[in-house]
């Protein structure tokens, strides 16, 4: 699904090279972790994969069943099956949450050379979806992400990727800013959307979320590169002994 | 005076031409008006208020070209029932003109009622004017209650069962209109007034308005796209006790564009909202809000809400008073001025200004310019929506501000509509 190959990443406005040759196979069907201390690169991983300005590709490549994700726009990107919940939902006043998320859902639809959805399918389905995320009618009448406390953000975030439904889905720290029972309903939606055709790549510097999402594989990030690849256990093991132990072994 | 010597004309007399003939009371208006004129005489880059904005072509004693654009768009509040009375080139037209009548509103043709010795408007026409002529002089306005001869005036005794809509057609290339209306809202009437369309190649319109106690009166329009116009209009309101006013412009295109708002408060707890939006493209546009409020009562609220969307090198311009008499306590006021600018050419001039002399009030004013939000932008880019259409929401979502000023849901919608279509037409 999602190929990543010796991925060089540096910053676009200064001479700082953060990622130092990433590979990553996630395949369809898997959940794959990445876990790593502050400073690892993980973000600008989410960063450069959705296509954000500011970083600049020095060598390797990212692909999506194929498709070479580097060289799209990251509109493109999203038609494409890539989806990425940000560690920081950004709030957009003036734009009603129905209107932005029915705008994406049809942009992208459109851009696969599918129908637009009418406004009653369209309503039936967020409805549906939004129920299962403990959204209310209010919360989608609101600006996005206006004045939405960090669980809804986070619980927004969800939402889209249900509407959405990327192959690909990209979670940056979605367990930042959310207690225990926000997370659990979090984690609920990400498990709901748990299916063979579709792949994960849950980015976190705790191991608590994973105790609700599941991984297949968990891969340990560290100054620009993943150093270390293992399963469910390796998180526990960072859980137990913190990052320090496996840098220094893998050193 | 610099004009005038390099002409050998003066410009003023040139623009005032010879006074027309009519009843009584018109006459002695016009009169009036143009002896404030020459007492101000037409404004240069000096005066205080035209320093962000260059009067020469509406100095000019001719009109400008302007070229006619057409749209295969429906026209502006086609879908709404309202009364039409159509000016082209700023003449009344009785043919593609309603039948002016409806229940509760008296509407007569200015020109009919200033060749009769006395009538109601006496009391207003050009008095409105004067008063708003002081601090700040604004000769245009004083040059139209002296030249005009069409227009209507409305006088409303009662809740008008529908808007009455002024519609603006223009078809010469070198019109110069000048068109002055009425507008009396007696005790607990209430009106909507449309406006819409170019009207001109250049016009020069004044509205005058005066809300007995306990009246409403609203007031939308959508100044016309034609991309070569020009339009100096003003506005003088006087709002009674308890009395509401509510105004809310769209303005695109056009090459010059100043409109004036002069709103007086003068009865305890009335409410006087003003709000534009203003779309400009290009070099050429330039467009001006100069909003004069004055609180000479208790407990009244004013509120302003302008925002600007420029691009490709467009000028904005807002210059906003409000001015709190003695005595005028527990005044509520707002102003807010914003500009988006889309690319680094355009500029946003903006002067807000507060003067107070009561001490229990409550008055804030903010003005900003800035770019589209990046981290916006690719929010919603990450989410499928492509760029062109991301930008265009969140211009939207700037001016949504401005237009969620409008009370009635089908006009506002047919305003965002027209932004909507503007955005869509300038990719």
């Amino acid at each position: 699904m999602l190929s990543i190959k010796n991925l060089h990443v540096s910053l676009e406005e200064e001479e700082k090279q953060i990622l130092k040759g990433v590979d990553l196979e996630v395949e369809a069907g898997k959940v794959h972790a990445i876990m790593g201390p502050n400073g690892s690169g993980k973000s600008t991983l989410s960063y450069v994969l959705s296509g954000r300005d500011g970083y600049a590709v020095t060598d390797g490549s990212a692909s999506l069943e194929g498709e070479d994700l580097l060289e799209m726009e990251p509109e493109e990107r999203a038609a494409a099956g890539l989806f990425l919940a940000f560690q920081y939902p950004v709030e957009i006043p003036g734009v009603g949450n129905m209107t932005f998320l029915r705008t994406a859902l049809n942009a992208q639809r459109k851009a696969r050379g599918e129908d637009e959805m009418s406004a009653a399918d369209f309503l039936k389905l967020v409805r549906e979806k939004a129920k299962a995320l403990k959204i209310d009618a209010e919360m989608l009448k609101r600006p996005v992400n206006v004045g939405f406390s960090g669980g809804e953000k986070k619980r927004n975030e969800i939402l889209q990727m249900a509407l959405l439904e990327p192959k690909m889905c990209v979670l940056d720290e979605t367990d930042s800013g959310l207690d225990v029972d926000a997370m659990k309903l979090v984690a609920e939606g990400v498990n709901a959307l748990r299916d063979a055709g579709r792949a994960f790549l849950v980015i976190t510097h705790y191991q608590r979320l994973l105790d609700h999402i599941r991984p297949d594989v968990v891969h340990i990030m560290a100054d620009g590169r993943i150093i270390k690849t293992g399963g469910p256990e390796l998180a526990l093991e960072v859980e137990e002994n913190g990052y320090a132990g496996i840098l220094g072994e893998v050193a | 005076m610099a004009l005038a010597e390099k002409t050998g004309a003066d410009p003023l007399e040139a623009r005032l031409g010879p006074v027309a003939d009519a009843g009584a009371w018109a006459k002695a208006a016009r009169g009036e008006a143009a002896k404030r004129l020459r007492a101000m005489g037409l404004p240069g880059r000096r005066d205080e208020y035209w320093r962000f904005t260059n009067p020469a072509d509406l100095n000019a004693a001719e009109a400008p070209e302007a070229a006619v654009f057409e749209t295969g768009e429906a026209p502006t509040f086609d879908a709404i029932d309202r009364l039409k009375i159509v000016f082209v080139d700023g003449v009344f037209d009785a043919a593609t003109s309603d039948d002016l009548a409806l229940e509760g509103v008296e509407i007569e043709r200015l020109s009919a009622a200033a060749s009769r010795d006395i009538h109601w408007a006496r009391e207003l026409y050009g008095v409105l004017e004067a008063r708003g002529q002081t601090p700040v002089a604004r000769p245009f306005a004083a040059l139209n209650s002296a030249t005009a001869t069409d227009g209507v005036l409305i006088r409303v005794t009662a809740a008008a069962p529908k808007p009455v809509a002024l519609i603006y057609l223009h078809r010469d290339t070198r019109s110069d209109a000048v068109l002055h209306h009425v507008v009396r809202v007696e005790a607990g009437a209430s009106l909507t007034l449309l406006e819409s369309g170019p009207a001109a190649a250049r016009i020069n319109k004044v509205l005058e308005v005066d809300i007995a106690d306990g009246g409403a009166f609203h007031h939308i329009r959508a100044q016309g796209r034609d991309h070569e116009r020009r339009a100096m209009t003003s506005i003088f309101a006087r709002l009674g006790e308890g009395s509401v006013y509510k105004s809310f412009t769209l303005t695109a295109n056009g090459v010059l564009t100043r409109n004036e708002q002069v709103i007086e408060l003068t009865g305890d707890n009335g409410v006087a909202h003003v709000a534009g939006a203003a779309l400009g493209d290009g070099k050429s546009f330039h467009h001006d809000d100069t909003v004069f409020i004055t609180h000479d009562a208790v407990g009244c609220e004013s509120r302003q809400v302008f925002k600007k969307v420029l691009r490709n090198g467009a000028t904005g311009v807002f210059q906003g008073k409000i001015l709190v008499k003695k005595g005028a306590q527990k005044t509520d006021g707002y102003q807010i001025s914003q500009s988006l600018l889309l690319d680094e050419d355009s500029q946003f001039l903006a002067k807000p200004e507060l003067e107070i002399y009561a001490d229990d009030v409550a008055c804030s004013h903010g003005s900003t310019s800035g770019a589209i939000d990046e981290d916006a932008l690719f929010y919603l880019r990450s989410r499928g929506v492509p760029e062109a259409d991301a930008q265009d929401l969140l211009t939207l979502a700037f001016v949504a501000e401005a237009i969620q000023e409008i009370e009635d849901e089908a006009i506002a919608a047919d305003i965002l509509a027209r932004l909507e279509g503007w955005l869509a037409r300038r990719r």
